[in-house]
């Protein structure tokens, strides 16, 4: 019966419908007695419901029928007299008659659980996305000092001190009474009351401000409803195909991106697409043997639209049925480092670790990326026109210059010695070395250093390593050492291996490996002469110098260094390993040698180890094995929030003290991240505080959420129909 | 002795790096020797308070005052602590049978308790006069038993939870609004501190529901696979919460994404019973049945402090306190524990040349934290046989049903037996 009452109640504002009513109505009548009596031969009682016998006091609505029962309710019935009427407006006259020309019937509101649910979603959402960019901006904050909007210290007004006094001698009373009547202020800073009076009439325009956005918001809300209505009705399949090609060709576009920011999702996508073209590879349905290729293709003769249509489809099954490239190597290799950045280390069921048992190691990994080394950056961005701030810029220049020249120690050497030694052997070597230096400067900074691998990440960075043993004293800490370190060594074989690794394969490649040398030790076996320059007179130089030489005088210091360097390489270069039986296969005894193709097959050569680091270099050794006793002191791994090793190297090179940085910039690099003053309650946030600029996002709090999303989402529909008569 | 050098005058000092060399191992030493320190000094208890006559259930801060802390006990005492002098100022049979909350008035005049006994006591902050009786203010007659309660952040109304979850203004004796979601029992109730027309509560049906007390339905909840105990808001963060479950783990949630827990917190090897945020909102210190308090920063998986004595028992409850200083934590044996909530840190008073060096050291470490032998160091704590045993046991465990799982989902159809992360596996469903 519902139905049947919504029918009723609707606005029939078709004229057609209009005549066809007037002058149908006894015909109608007759139509219905008819079907009364047919209804009542039915052996069953119809309910009448149309006659009202007796009074009752609860008169349902479905019952209460007009004189014309049955007759659909019209709107020139109901405002007939408008028209008639003088008083009415001319406007209010066009708009009922466009009213009536109008065939729209208005949309069902949301049922009822709809609404809520979209409410309440709505209402946290609402409640709390206020706080994001506070949030996020405490979170980035590089300190925050506890608590939170500190009254300032210095003295204060009067008027804020005798806040919670109060009035008690008749005196006093009396005297308040006389300054509080005249209406100005007892204080300086206060506002008179006219004034008060004043800013609490701003508030109207603020109400204005905000019921303009409100209306705002209503209006977006049903353009956007009435769009998506209006696009759904459409029903040309013509339209709906440029769509879909356009979000394809969309999708297609958007599907590069993803490669590069989302290889996850775009695996996704790949997949769904493999999984489209599988279906069309079964069904065939764009192949021309459909019912409807069929007909176009005996029409594409004559057709020219026909035998593009052919041609369409055609393409459309060749794009599907089309193999996806299967993503190279490299780009596998960028999504498992993808994968690899997005660290979560709860997701990794072994998290766990067992210091003893190395397959227990697990990746673990940090919730939050970005850790001081960007803040630190974004000080020295912020802060350049500070002198301070170059001081420190030029420090490191020269520090780095100094690294340079130390790596080039011998070259300092050589110089000085070129002065006075004029043996032919040296000469020779330094000519060599000359030669060999330009070549390395050109060559500059692409020289690979060898790399370890980031793949392990990092093992257990937030895990406590919870023990049996009790710590006291710095002794403690010391056996605490030696009993761990075991393992610490166990480690170098994977490192040195991905080392290889890394100098084999192109530069590109992410995993490298930390610079020890430059992170902690340097441990050239190279000739070292002091860089500095040392304050001794000429004379007392040149004595020094021929004291030298007179020691030195019989050894051949660099030859022996030539050669000790051709037995270092040589024994770094891998044997070959015969492997071949005699006998085996064939005759064997005293002077038989086995065949050529035996030796040939037996003899196992060893790759040939990367090229040594020093291998341009002439007057240098660098030893690559690691010692342990420096290894347990260096990082393995390149840390989490680094990217790369330049990162995390020149992040450990800065240094922070006083010994290397003027005083500010010490308290400026060393300042904590959360200061907390002593003996100070912190109190939780206030949002009076902190949102108070922002007049939307408080007005939605204040005015009561609820509210709001009601009339946004749920009375839109009814507000308007109830308006329409009042437009 | 060293001679302090005017600071107006200045120390001239040349900064050529070139006179000062090896920066990177200097400061490298200096940073071990700084962990080496901070791990010897780190001595984070700080006092006992004894003179309860059964385990300890519930603490409260005062509100304005650092110095004072309310304790109830399993035997219905409620005693006011003073902190710097270690004793107990007032002593309330407040209840009979267990006081299951505490909370103190926002202004710092009253507290409220509820007992086992069905009531809500309101009692002054003044202890009586000599003489005189210890009366409540004000005293409300439940229908049921009350398990928790929270006082407002800044108007006089006041919740509670049992049967349902009923918010109370001070001025009436019953609930101007009561909640309830199916027929469940609720253990813990908490005002939003920012939010604060926000509720959540943790309720036995395994869920965690959030309310709007302007609102006449709970907003919504997330049912996880076993109870959660207590939970906790973030003070500085206004929709993060935290809730203490019983299988072992803490989980962080973002209100506006229940179906997935923003951070898992696992370290404790027993059920956690409670939890609660340091007032900067960056750490939060959790209590647990396995006789260890762990503290855990607010978006990390494991704890970075994990406290325990030979005689702390099974720790019920927990707080943190409003100077971010101390921790609180009350246990089975009738004992309160003040401890530091940073272990090594000096207390008192620092001159500028002592901050200087601490904030220095502290840098030092985090600069080089990623190398081994500092990382070591600073990593190592010192855990009784048992719970490591447990440890071991649980990580055994966990590795087993690792194990299990992946067999199954080798030997059965791919993509039957989903790969789900931890932090999806504990969450069962989210009702709205």
């Amino acid at each position: 019966t519902t139905a049947d009452f919504a029918v009723k109640t609707h606005i029939w504002t078709d004229d057609w419908q209009v005549h066809h009513l007037i002058e149908g109505s006894d015909d109608e009548r007759k139509h219905k007695k008819l079907l009364e009596a047919i209804g009542s031969m039915g052996g069953r009682k119809r309910k009448k419901q149309n006659e009202r016998s007796e009074a009752s006091v609860q008169v349902s609505e479905y019952f209460v029928n007009a004189e014309g029962t049955g007759d659909k309710v019209n709107l020139s019935d109901l405002l007939g007299t408008v028209e008639k009427t003088s008083g009415a407006s001319n406007k209010t006259k066009k708009q009922l008659r466009n009213l009536q020309s109008s065939k729209e019937t208005l949309e069902l509101p949301l049922n009822k659980q709809q609404t809520e649910k979209v409410s309440a979603e709505f209402s946290v959402q609402l409640l709390v996305s206020c706080w994001k960019n506070i949030i996020l901006q405490n979170q980035k904050a590089e300190q925050m000092v506890f608590p939170l909007n500190q009254e300032s210290s210095g003295p204060k007004r009067v008027e804020q001190v005798v806040a919670g006094w109060k009035v008690q001698t008749p005196l006093e009373q009396e005297i308040f009474r006389l300054l509080h009547g005249s209406r100005q202020p007892v204080n300086d800073p206060v506002l008179t009351p006219v004034e008060e009076q004043s800013l609490k009439a701003m508030s109207l325009e603020e109400a204005k401000i905000r019921r303009a956005e409100l209306q705002k918001a209503r209006a977006l809300q049903s353009y956007y409803e009435a769009k998506a209505k209006r696009e759904k009705k459409i029903k040309s399949k013509k339209y709906h195909k440029v769509q879909n090609k356009a979000k394809r060709k969309d999708f297609l576009k958007q599907f590069d991106e993803m490669v590069k920011t989302n290889p996850e999702g775009a695996l996704e996508e790949l997949k769904k697409m493999e999984l489209s073209r599988m279906e069309e590879r079964m069904s065939l349905k764009h192949q021309n043997s459909g019912k409807w290729a069929k007909s176009k293709a005996i029409m594409a003769k004559y057709d020219d639209s026909a035998r593009k249509a052919m041609q369409e489809q055609l393409q459309m099954n060749k794009d599907l049925t089309q193999k996806m490239v299967v993503p190279s190597d490299d780009e596998h290799e960028s999504i498992e480092e993808g994968l690899e950045t997005v660290p979560d280390f709860v997701n990794d069921p072994e998290t766990v670790i067992d210091p003893v048992n190395p397959w227990m190691r697990g990746q673990l990994t940090h919730e939050e990326p970005e850790v001081s080394c960007v803040t630190a950056e974004e000080v020295q961005t912020a802060e350049e026109e500070n002198e301070e701030e170059e001081i420190i810029g030029e420090f490191e220049r020269k520090r780095k210059l100094r690294q340079v020249v130390e790596e080039d120690v011998v070259e300092v050497s050589d110089k000085e010695e070129e002065d006075e030694d004029e043996e032919e052997d040296v000469s020779e070597f330094n000519t060599l070395f000359r030669l060999m230096r330009s070549e390395k400067t050109r060559e500059g900074s692409n020289q690979t250093r060898g790399g370890l691998n980031t793949a392990g990440e990092e093992d257990e960075e937030g895990l406590l390593s919870e023990g049996q043993i009790r710590v006291r004293s710095i002794e403690d800490l010391e056996v605490l050492d030696e009993v761990v370190e075991p393992r610490a060594i166990e480690e170098p074989s994977a490192p040195q291996t991905a080392a290889a690794e890394a100098t084999s394969e192109p530069p590109h490649k992410k995993k490298r490996e930390i610079n020890l040398k430059e992170v902690l030790t340097k441990e050239a076996k190279a000739v070292r002469l002091p860089f500095l320059p040392t304050v001794v007179d000429e004379e007392e130089r040149d004595e020094q110098i021929s004291i030298i030489k007179e020691a030195f005088a019989g050894d051949d210091v660099i030859s022996d260094f030539i050669k000790d360097k051709s037995r270092q390489e040589a024994a770094g270069r891998p044997a070959v390993v015969d492997l071949t039986l005699p006998g085996w296969g064939e005759w064997g005894g005293v002077g038989l040698k086995p065949p050529r193709w035996k030796r040939k097959r037996f003899r196992i050569k060893t790759a040939p180890p990367p090229p040594r680091q020093d291998q341009k270099l002439p007057d240098v050794i660098i030893s690559e094995k690691r010692t342990a006793s420096v290894a347990s002191h260096q990082v393995s791994q390149l840390p989490f929030p680094f990217q790369n090793t330049a990162q995390f190297e020149s992040s450990i090179r800065t240094p922070i003290g006083s010994t290397w940085n003027t005083q500010t910039v010490v308290k400026n690099m060393t300042k904590p991240k959360v200061v907390t003053k002593l003996g100070a309650i912190i109190e939780p946030m206030v949002k009076e505080d902190f949102i108070k600029s922002k007049t939307t996002a408080l007005w939605l709090l204040e005015i009561g959420h609820k509210k709001f999303v009601f009339s946004v989402l749920g009375i839109v529909g009814l507000h308007v129909n109830s308006c329409a008569f009042c437009l | 002795q060293r001679r302090a050098i005017p600071f107006t005058l200045g120390v001239p000092r040349n900064y050529d790096p070139t006179l000062h060399p090896f920066e990177v191992p200097r400061e490298y030493t200096r940073a071990l020797n700084a962990t080496k320190l901070e791990r010897v000094f780190a001595k984070p208890f700080v006092a006992s308070l004894d003179g309860h006559r059964d385990g300890i259930s519930c603490i409260t801060k005062h509100a304005k005052s650092l110095s004072t802390i309310i304790s109830g006990a399993c035997d219905g005492e409620v005693k006011v602590w003073n902190l710097p002098r270690q004793e107990c100022l007032r002593t309330v049979q407040a209840h009979e049978g267990f006081v299951r909350g505490i909370c103190s008035r926002f202004c710092g005049t009253s507290f409220f308790t509820v007992g086992d006994d069905k009531t809500i006591k309101q009692w002054n902050w003044e202890a009586p006069g000599y003489g005189v009786r210890e009366e409540p203010i004000n005293t409300i007659l439940g229908k049921a038993v009350f398990t928790g309660i929270d006082h407002h952040q800044r108007e006089g109304t006041f919740v509670t939870c049992g049967q349902t979850v009923d918010i109370w203004d001070e001025q009436r004796s019953s609930p101007i609004r009561s909640f309830s979601w199916g027929v469940d029992s609720f253990s813990c109730v908490r005002y939003n501190p920012v939010e604060t027309e926000l509720l959540a509560s943790c309720a036995s049906d395994r869920s965690v529901v959030l309310y709007d007390t302007r609102e006449s339905a709970p907003l919504r909840k997330v049912i996880m696979q076993l109870r959660s105990n207590t939970l906790c808001w973030n003070p500085m963060e206004a929709y993060y919460f935290t809730c203490a479950n019983e299988d072992y783990n803490l989980y962080t949630y973002d209100i506006r994404h229940l179906d997935v827990p923003v951070t898992v917190h696992m370290d404790h090897v027993s059920a956690v019973l409670d939890v609660d945020y340091s007032p900067t909102g960056r750490e939060f210190v959790s209590a647990s049945f396995d006789k260890t308090i762990r503290i855990f920063p607010k978006d990390k998986g494991h704890s970075r402090e994990v406290y325990h004595t030979k005689r702390m028992q099974h720790v019920i409850c927990v707080r943190w306190s409003a100077d971010n200083k101390y921790v609180l934590s009350g246990s089975d044996e009738m004992n309160i524990r003040l401890w530091k909530a940073n272990a090594s840190e000096k207390l008192g008073l620092l001159s500028a040349r002592e901050k200087a060096a601490t904030h220095y050291n502290k840098k030092l470490i985090e600069k080089f934290q990623h190398h081994p032998q500092v990382r070591r160091i600073a990593r190592h704590r010192h855990l009784p046989g048992d719970i490591l045993k447990q440890k071991r046991e649980l990580r055994e465990m966990r590795e087993a049903q690792r194990r299990k799982e992946q067999n199954v989902r080798k030997h059965s159809k791919p993509g039957s037996v989903p790969l789900l992360t931890e932090k999806e596996k504990h969450v069962v469903a989210v009702v709205e």
